[in-house]
């Protein structure tokens, strides 16, 4: 459980310093009538907010199936499945795409169109991609039924995939949007939106492949010890 | 967009989020049916909440009749019996007690209590409910399928739960279950996001975290924690789901079954286990927390006294929350685990009793000296408590790995988390409904029908889960069909079954009752005005009472005191509402 443990100690962080803002020490029952003494700071509008939210939800149920691969490793030796090379040429697109909509969503001009549509195509690549790395390794032996490395690695995919597919469904309707307005700057919070949840997706994918390529095996020795 | 607020009173920080009206529902069906106003959507997942519950009871009856009466009733045999007993622990826990606290509570409360319109994305909230009803319906089609639903337990260990020794486990039972549960976590996931940023972006001016009322701090931190402990149950479900169609072996190692081969091989059990109860254990406490808010208000409102220690109390509940993620493993002492493993998990479970006896204490402390009105919501925060104190004591004997060991597989432990998460949570739905029914629909619920309903239900859950604990203690094991009378048992139990059996009877009929007295008490209940319980809260402060759409007319309050202003020394009246400006209180209270 080494993974999910220290995804949920960053996530007490980030609320541990939440909380140090919000006055957890003040004695509410005298500042009856008076200005609640908070320090300022900047607050996300709710829809970044909701979104972010969703984000570390979506993060913890990685990080449940990255202890779970742990787990299985750790009681069961195994070989990881070897990943072919189409895997870094994918992870590349949706860098692009993560990028391309990161651009979109802050030049609010007629570039808009071409950066979403830049990020919208090596999206939809990235799919095309990973479907294509299942039939691989389906033909080189690494069903779904198969070892239970084989059956770990379409799993993660294929949520990833529909998390994924998901985004590709919310770019749809700001397209959708942009077609019927035409006009980018009223459509900028849902591409922000849009870019927001890529970066995570992103994230999440990086250390996915990480996990599922050996990468991060020391870093999760590391934990172990720590935490044992 | 609206503009934000002008800041006419300098006393209070700026409006974080705008004010807009949100949109009226055109026409029945996007009033009643599709409504996006949390306070239908509420009443929607408490109706479904309490009728798929009542299932749910009637099944424990069903399970107490073969306990008390074996052998006496053809129809519960011993596939039923496991079906019975899965179903009722599931049904009470995820769809009963977790979407009554956060659906049904949170929904309602929340825009309420923090001064705002409405949850801040309706539509989704909308959808949350939905789902939550297509899970529910899902769960309940789980009963019509041949082969019946699922007998694996409601801990769905595998790899029993998907083998075909156990009821549903090679028919659609447990494929139905586990696409019920991964139903709801969508469903709650859609709603949690609404809870979330609501309590986080949309409180009106002057709302400070530290002026929340309890019941939304409980409810808050408590659907924090089911959105990160969820997605384990997600998780855990979608890979039995593939072992039990895909052919995967997730959970499932090499197995011979009736001296056949399966073509599994290689996958943990254990791992499922682990995945199951990071997200039970959490469970308990998302279950416990909107309780331990709501009862501090309840005992604030009527024991007109503030709440002791509000700040310990706020910490408490943010302690528990982050402490329950690191409990899970004493579910699983008896699984092999190592045993430095146990020390650690044993560990940490007695050192979560310390926020929670602080809780505890600061109830008592608030009622100490207090203007105690012994209504309604009182007896049963009451209730609560002594219950709450019963049930976590035999924790602290469980949470040992000595002592569980032995007590592990008996009725002890069931008698012990009845106590502690199944009667003391139940026991502040139904003294919170006592206390917000007027809310909702104007009207004050019947008094004598609420004693009737109070003392058998109290009295009666005594009655059934005391002397559980001692037919525990002798030796009876749970999860059994029929025991007879084994060598191990110290004593028979045949007569403390039975009677055990006919409290449970008996404190089922007297839920009727209280069925019965909100059908009646909608419309010849006394009107119960707009503050009934002279509450210092905002939820009571709406212009209009029940609340309209948008809650608040055409002005959000604005908050000047935290909840609990209760007697303060020199006020005219013994409560000052949240939303009154002066003068200021004096320098006195707990510190």
């Amino acid at each position: 459980m080494s993974v999910i443990l220290t995804f949920l100690a960053a996530i007490a962080l980030i609320a541990g310093w939440w909380l140090s803002r919000q006055g957890i020490t003040s004695k509410p029952w005298l500042e009856s009538g008076t200005a609640p003494s908070l320090a300022e700071f900047p607050q996300p509008p709710p829809y970044r907010l909701g979104t972010a939210v969703f984000l570390v939800v979506i993060g913890g149920l990685f990080a449940m199936l990255g202890s779970a691969f742990v787990m299985q490793i750790d009681e069961t030796p195994w070989q990881l499945v070897p990943l072919p090379a189409l895997v870094w040429f994918n992870t590349a697109l949706l860098m692009l795409s993560s990028l391309s909509l990161h651009f979109a969503s802050r030049d609010a001009d007629h570039r808009t169109h071409v950066w979403l549509a830049l990020g919208s195509v090596t999206a939809v690549g990235f799919m095309a991609g990973q479907l294509q790395i299942w039939t691989t390794l389906t033909d080189n032996g690494y069903g779904l039924s198969g070892a239970p490395a084989a059956s770990f690695f379409y799993l993660i995919t294929g949520l990833h995939g529909l998390h994924i597919l998901g985004g590709l469904v919310a770019l749809g309707l700001v397209w959708f949007r942009l077609a019927q307005t035409g006009i980018p700057k009223t459509n900028q919070a849902p591409v922000a939106l849009c870019a927001l949840y890529w970066h995570g997706l992103l994230v999440i994918w990086l250390l996915l492949l990480a996990l599922l390529s050996g990468l991060g095996n020391e870093f999760l020795a590391l934990c172990r010890s720590a935490l044992t | 967009m609206a503009e934000l607020p002008h800041d006419t009173d300098p006393k209070l920080p700026p409006a974080e989020v705008a004010d807009v009206i949100p949109p009226h529902a055109h026409g029945w069906w996007s009033q009643y049916v599709f409504s996006q106003d949390a306070k239908y959507i509420a009443i929607q997942y408490a109706g479904t909440a309490t009728a798929i519950g009542l299932v749910a009871l009637v099944l424990s009856w069903m399970m107490r009749l073969q306990l008390g009466f074996p052998g006496l009733f053809d129809f519960i045999t011993a596939d039923a019996y496991y079906q019975f007993v899965t179903m009722h622990g599931m049904i009470m826990v995820v769809y009963l007690l977790t979407a009554l606290f956060l659906g049904g509570f949170g929904n309602y409360l929340i825009p309420l209590m923090v001064g705002a319109r409405d949850m801040v994305f309706p539509f989704v909230n909308m959808l949350s409910f939905w789902i939550y009803l297509a899970a529910v319906l899902v769960l309940v089609i789980s009963f019509f399928v041949p082969g019946g639903p699922t007998g694996a337990g409601w801990t769905l260990y595998p790899p029993q739960a998907i083998l075909s020794g156990t009821p549903g486990g090679q028919s659609a039972g447990i494929v139905l279950m586990l696409l019920s549960l991964i139903l709801f976590i969508i469903g709650f996931t859609m709603g949690g996001l609404n809870y979330v940023v609501t309590v986080l972006q949309a409180r009106t001016r002057g709302m400070t975290m530290m002026r929340l009322p309890l019941t939304v701090w409980g409810i808050f931190t408590a659907t924090v924690m089911a959105l990160l402990a969820f997605p384990a149950l997600l998780v855990a479900c979608i890979m039995m789901l593939f072992d039990r169609l895909l052919g995967t072996s997730f959970f499932m190692p090499t197995l011979v079954e009736l001296g056949e081969h399966l073509s599994y091989g290689g996958g943990s059990p254990i791992a499922f286990q682990h995945l199951f109860w990071f997200f039970g254990h959490p469970e308990v406490y998302i279950v416990a927390l909107p309780a331990f808010g709501i009862v501090s208000d309840l005992l604030a409102v009527h024991a007109r006294k503030n709440v002791f220690g509000y700040r310990m109390m706020v910490w408490a509940i943010v302690g528990i929350g982050a402490l329950s993620f690191i409990v899970w493993a004493h579910h699983m002492y008896v699984s092999g685990m190592h045993p430095y493993f146990g020390f650690f998990f044993a560990t940490t479970t007695l050192i979560i009793a310390v926020p929670t006896a602080i809780k505890v204490y600061n109830w008592v402390l608030t009622l100490w000296r207090a203007d105690i009105h012994l209504t309604l919501p009182m007896l049963f925060a009451l209730g609560f408590i002594v219950t709450f104190v019963n049930g976590g004591l035999t924790g602290l004997f469980l949470g040992n790995v000595v002592v569980d060991v032995p007590l592990s597989d008996t009725m002890f432990v069931v008698a012990h988390f009845h106590m502690v998460m199944g009667v003391a949570p139940i026991m502040v739905i139904l003294g919170a409904i006592y206390h917000w029914y007027p809310l909702v629909t104007g009207r004050m619920l019947n008094q004598t029908m609420g004693h009737i309903h109070f003392w058998i239900t109290f009295l009666g859950a005594y009655a059934i889960f005391f002397p559980m604990h001692y037919v525990g203690l002798v030796g009876v094991p749970r999860r059994y069909y029929e025991i007879g009378e084994p060598a191990f048992m110290t004593a028979p139990v045949d007569g403390l079954n039975a009677f055990i059996t006919v409290a449970a009877l008996t404190v089922g009929a007297a839920q009727m009752v209280f069925l019965f007295n909100l059908y009646w008490s909608r419309r010849h209940g006394h009107l119960a005005g707009s503050n009934p319980w002279r509450a210092t809260t905002l939820e009571w402060l709406t212009p209009v009472v029940p609340p309209e759409h948008g809650n608040w007319g055409e002005e959000l309050p604005l908050v000047y005191r935290w909840a609990y202003d209760y007697s303060l020394p020199g006020a005219p009246e013994d409560f000052i509402v949240q939303t009154d400006p002066g003068p200021k209180a004096p320098d006195a209270g707990p510190s």
